[in-house]
C-alpha cells in the first residue's frame, strides 16, 4: 500500500508539544500531518505525574511558563474538554532549615516574573494545610495547579484532528530527509510524504531525527514512577512537591491521590518501562508519612512512562543550526507538561513568522554543538535542582 | 546447594499438584496463596468450621476435594505455605509477596503460575445491585461462608457453572426460581458430542438440569436483554425470550458468563500472549507441558486458558515436570506425556462446553449507554463509546488511558473483558483487534504502609 501526501507542515511525535503544535498550525491555515510511531499522547505527555506548575522552574523557563499558564484555564474552548485541570495551587515543602533557605532564595529570584510566590514558616504552613505531617515551612503559588495527563495531549490530538490535520498513528516514520526546498519523509507502510517544514517533537525519539541532520544530542531516557491510591475523602487540596526532591502528590477529583517519586526501569523492549517494586514502596510510606490521613489507604495502580532528559534539564527549543525548515522541540526532561501548549504556539509562531515572540535562545540545540556552547552560567539554568520530578541525589 | 527454590502461585488444583510433584524429586517449593487455606475457588474451605461435611460442600466432586486437600496436608514440613499471601508483583527471578502488613522480596528459581480463573461478566442493568453476585461470588458464599446470597434466588448467564451453582443453592434449602440460559436450547445438541469424551460430566450436567426441572425450577434458554431491577437492592429480574417480555420476583441473584483467566503475574512475569478465540481473550502462550515464552516460568490450570479443575491437577503435575525436567532432574517422561493425552482430551472437551454454552457475544452492541460497565471507577458504556468517538480510538490501553475502564481496584479483571467487547463493536471489528490490557503492579490493591522486607529465601 503507498499512499502519497503533501503538507507544509509535517510533525513527527504526537505528544503534547506535537499536538499543539499541529492544532496551532492548523488554525493559521496551514496543512498538517500529525505522524506518531504508536499513539498520540501515549509516552511522556500521557504518563508524567500531571503537574501543571510554574514554581521551581529555572527563570530561563519562566517566560514560556507564563505564555503555557495563560492556555491552560482555555484547554475547554481549545481542545472541547478542560483535562480534569484544577487550579488548586502548588505547594513546595523545606524539610530542612537549609531547603526553607533554598525556597527563599528561589522566591528572591523569581519575584518579578509574575508567579506570586508566598513563603509559608512552620506555624502558618500546618494552619493553612493542616492535613500535612511534619515539614519547616513551604513555598505556595497559588495560580498552578494539576491536570490529567492521560486526556490533555490525547484531546489537542483529537481536537487538531477535527480541524483538518492528518492524524496519522502508529505510522512510524522511517526516513526523513531534505528534497529542494522541503523535506521527503517516509513513514508507516508506504506513506510518502513532503513538507515544507519538519518539526521534530518525538520526545525520547527526537535524537534520532536530530542526529540524521547532524546534531547529535546526550538524550537520555528517564522513567517516571507513580503510585495512585483508591478513591478517597479530600486530603490533599493542593498540588505538593519537595525541596531538594522526595515526593510529590496531588489528588485527583475522583478522590484517587497520585504519588510519585523515584524511577521505573525500562523492560526488556525499552520502550515500555515498570515501577520498581522497591521504590513504590519507598514512596508509598513517605507518602503516608507525609500525608497521616493517607495512612490507611490502599495502593490500587501504578505506572510509568518514557521521558526524555537533557544532561540540563532543559529541553531543546528552536530551529536546527544545520537544516533550516526543522524545528526541534524535545528533552523536556520531566517537567514537560505545563509548559508544553505555550511550547506548540511558539512552534507554530517560528513555522509562519520565523522567530517567536517568546525568548527561547536558552533551549536552542547550540549548546549541544562542539565549539558553539553557550555559557550556561549566564542562562543561570538552575539544573539540578527544583526540577520536575523532584527526586533526591539524582 | 545455594540455589533458590521454586515458587508455584496458587494452592488450588493446579498448585497443590504442581508442589507435590516438586516435593517428590526432593525439592522445597514456595507455596503462597490468597486464601487462608489450600483448595482454590472448586476446592475452598469454609472459613470457619461447620456441621457440613465433604459430601454436603463439594457434592458430587467432595473425593476430588478431600484427596486435593490430604494431597496439601501431606506436603507439610515439606514445603514452604503462605496463606493469606499475595504476589503483588514479579520481576527477573524476585517475587515481590504481601503477607502480614509486609512486602517480602523472594528470589525464585522456577515458576509455576497456577493462579486460577475469576467470573467473566458483560454488564447488564442493575448487575452492580446489591443482592447481585457473580456466579463464582454466590458459589464461594455458600462454600466458604455457609450462607446463600437470598431466599428467592435466580441464576442466569451461561457455563456449566450456572447449572452447578443453581443445584448447589437447591441442595442447600435455598429456593431456586430459575435459571436463565444465555444459550438457545439447541446449543446443547453440542453436549452429545462431548457423551463420547467426557461421559460422566455430561451425564452430571443432564441430571443437575433434571433435578432443578423436577423441583420447580423454571429453566429458560436463549434469554436476552437481561436486567436486574429494585431499588437500593435486587428485587427482581427481566429478560426476554424472542419477542415476549419476562419478569420474576427475586431477593438475590447470580450471574456470570463463564470464566475468565487470572493472566496479570504471567504478564508481569513477561510471558508472551497471544489471542484465544474460544476463551475470546488474549492468554499467556503455553506448550502442552506448561512452559511459556520465559525459560523457568509455567502455567498449569485455568491462569493461561480455562479448562477447569481436573484439567488444572493434570497441568500442575505436567508443569512441575516440566520444571523439573528444565532443572536437570527425573522428569518422568512417560507420565508426563500420558498426562499430555489426558489435557488433551479435556481441551476437545472443552470445545464442546464452549459451543453448549457460547459466550453471547451479541449482548455487548445491546449494552444501554447508562449501564455502568466499570464499577469501581464507575464509567458507563455511554462514556466509553463517547470516548471512543471522541478521541477516536481503536486500542483498549488507549481507551483505559482516556475513560478510567480498568484503572481501579479490581485493575480490569472484571470490566476488561467487557470494555473490549464494547469497543470491538464501537469500531466495527472482532474483540482480538482492539488489543489487551498491560498490567502494572500492583495486581490487587496493597496497603500504602506495606514495609519492605528481605526475605531470606
Amino acid at each position: 500500500m503507498s499512499t502519497r501526501l503533501h503538507v507544509d507542515v509535517a510533525v513527527i511525535g504526537g505528544g503534547l508539544v506535537g499536538s499543539s503544535a499541529a492544532l496551532a498550525l492548523s488554525q493559521m491555515g496551514m496543512s498538517v500531518a500529525l505522524l506518531d510511531r504508536r499513539y498520540c499522547g501515549a509516552q511522556a505527555s500521557g504518563v508524567n505525574y500531571g503537574g501543571v506548575r510554574r514554581q521551581g522552574r529555572p527563570p530561563e523557563q519562566l517566560p514560556l511558563s507564563q505564555r503555557a499558564h495563560a492556555v491552560w484555564p482555555r484547554l475547554k474552548a481549545l481542545i472541547g474538554i478542560d483535562g480534569e485541570f484544577l487550579r488548586s495551587g502548588h505547594l513546595k515543602l523545606a524539610m530542612s532549615e537549609a531547603d526553607m533557605a533554598s525556597l527563599e532564595a528561589y522566591a528572591a529570584k523569581v519575584a518579578d516574573c509574575g508567579l506570586d510566590l508566598e513563603l509559608l514558616g512552620h506555624n502558618e504552613l500546618h494552619r493553612r494545610f493542616p492535613w500535612l505531617g511534619d515539614a519547616v515551612g513551604g513555598s505556595f503559588c497559588a495560580g498552578d495547579g494539576h491536570a490529567n495527563p492521560r486526556l490533555v495531549a490525547t484531546g489537542f490530538a483529537a481536537a487538531a484532528r477535527r480541524a483538518g490535520v492528518h492524524v496519522l498513528e502508529n505510522t512510524p516514520v522511517t526516513g526523513v530527509a531534505r528534497n529542494g526546498a522541503g523535506f521527503a519523509l517516509e513513514a508507516g507502510e508506504g506513506l510518502k510524504l513532503t513538507a515544507g517544514t519538519v518539526i521534530n517533537s518525538a520526545g525520547a525519539w527526537a535524537d534520532r531525527f536530530a542526529a540524521e541532520f547532524g546534531e547529535p544530542v546526550p538524550l537520555r531516557r528517564i522513567y517516571p514512577s507513580m503510585v495512585v491510591t483508591e478513591p478517597l475523602e479530600p486530603v490533599l487540596t493542593v498540588n505538593i512537591g519537595m525541596e531538594g526532591g522526595g515526593i510529590y502528590a496531588r489528588q485527583v477529583e475522583r478522590g484517587n491521590c497520585i504519588v510519585g517519586g523515584e524511577r521505573a526501569e525500562a523492560l526488556t523492549d525499552a520502550d515500555f518501562s515498570r515501577p520498581r517494586s522497591d521504590g513504590a514502596l519507598a514512596i508509598m510510606s513517605r507518602a503516608a508519612a507525609l500525608f497521616p490521613g493517607l495512612a490507611k489507604a490502599q495502593a490500587i495502580r501504578f505506572w510509568s512512562g518514557t521521558e526524555a532528559e537533557m544532561p540540563d534539564r532543559n529541553p531543546v527549543i528552536g530551529p536546527s543550526l544545520t537544516t533550516p525548515g526543522l524545528i526541534h522541540a524535545f528533552g523536556f526532561s520531566g517537567a514537560g507538561f505545563q509548559i508544553a501548549p505555550g511550547v506548540g504556539e511558539v512552534l507554530a509562531e517560528l513555522v509562519r513568522d520565523g522567530r517567536t515572540t517568546t525568548p527561547i535562545e536558552a533551549f536552542s540545540i547550540a549548546r549541544f554543538v562542539a565549539g558553539t556552547a553557550t555559557d550556561r552560567t549566564t542562562l543561570g539554568s538552575g539544573a539540578g535542582k527544583e526540577q520536575e520530578p523532584q527526586r533526591r541525589g539524582a | 546447594m545455594s540455589r533458590p527454590q521454586p515458587l508455584v502461585v496458587g494452592a488450588g488444583p493446579a498448585g497443590v499438584r504442581a508442589a507435590e510433584t516438586l516435593v517428590k524429586a526432593g525439592l522445597r517449593p514456595l507455596v503462597v496463596d490468597e486464601a487462608p487455606a489450600c483448595g482454590g475457588q472448586i476446592y475452598r474451605r469454609p472459613l470457619v468450621k461447620d456441621e457440613r461435611d465433604a459430601r454436603a460442600l463439594y457434592g458430587s466432586e467432595a473425593g476430588k476435594a478431600q484427596r486435593l486437600h490430604g494431597a496439601f496436608a501431606a506436603l507439610a514440613g515439606r514445603i514452604e505455605h503462605w496463606p493469606r499471601a499475595l504476589v503483588w508483583n514479579l520481576r527477573d527471578g524476585r517475587a515481590d509477596i504481601a503477607v502480614a502488613g509486609e512486602s517480602r522480596a523472594v528470589a525464585y528459581d522456577g515458576l509455576i503460575l497456577a493462579t486460577g480463573a475469576s467470573d467473566r461478566v458483560l454488564p447488564v442493568p442493575g448487575w452492580t445491585l446489591p443482592g447481585v453476585f457473580t456466579l463464582g461470588g454466590a458459589q464461594v458464599a455458600l462454600k466458604a461462608q455457609g450462607c446463600a446470597i437470598g431466599q428467592r434466588v435466580v441464576f442466569a448467564g451461561s457455563g456449566p457453572l450456572l447449572y452447578l451453582v443453581a443445584w448447589q443453592y437447591m441442595k442447600a434449602g435455598v429456593k431456586v426460581v430459575a435459571v436463565l440460559d444465555a444459550a438457545p436450547l439447541a446449543a446443547k445438541r453440542h453436549l452429545l458430542r462431548g457423551l463420547a469424551l467426557a461421559p460422566d460430566i455430561v451425564l452430571r450436567g443432564m441430571r443437575f438440569a433434571a433435578e432443578l426441572r423436577l423441583n420447580g425450577v423454571m429453566l429458560r434458554h436463549g434469554i436476552c436483554d437481561l436486567a436486574f431491577e429494585g431499588e437500593g437492592r435486587v428485587a427482581g429480574v427481566r429478560w426476554r425470550e424472542g419477542r415476549r417480555e419476562r419478569h420474576l420476583f427475586c431477593d438475590g441473584a447470580g450471574y456470570g458468563l463463564s470464566l475468565r483467566s487470572e493472566t496479570q503475574l504471567a504478564d508481569l512475569a513477561g510471558c508472551a500472549f497471544a489471542f484465544n478465540q474460544r476463551d475470546r481473550a488474549f492468554l499467556p502462550q503455553r506448550d502442552p507441558s506448561g512452559r511459556t515464552s520465559v525459560r523457568g516460568v509455567y502455567i498449569a490450570g485455568d491462569g493461561a486458558g480455562i479448562a477447569g479443575a481436573d484439567a488444572a491437577e493434570l497441568a500442575g503435575e505436567r508443569a512441575a515436570l516440566a520444571l523439573l525436567e528444565d532443572r536437570g532432574l527425573p522428569h518422568a517422561p512417560e507420565r508426563a506425556a500420558d498426562l499430555e493425552r489426558k489435557l488433551a482430551r479435556i481441551g476437545r472437551f472443552r470445545d464442546v462446553l464452549e459451543a453448549a454454552f457460547p459466550f453471547p457475544a451479541q449482548w455487548a452492541a445491546r449494552v444501554k449507554d447508562e449501564t455502568v460497565v466499570c464499577r469501581c471507577e464507575e464509567v458507563s458504556a455511554g462514556a466509553l463509546r463517547n470516548a471512543v468517538r471522541d478521541f477516536s480510538l481503536d486500542e483498549i490501553n488507549r481507551l483505559k488511558a482516556v475513560s478510567r475502564i480498568g484503572m481501579g481496584r479490581c485493575q480490569g479483571r472484571f470490566c476488561g473483558a467487557a470494555a473490549a467487547e464494547l469497543l470491538a463493536v464501537e469500531t466495527g471489528r472482532g474483540v482480538e483487534a482492539v488489543g489487551r490490557l498491560r498490567s502494572q503492579p500492583p495486581v490487587k490493591p496493597v496497603p500504602l504502609t506495606l514495609m519492605p522486607r528481605e526475605a531470606a529465601e
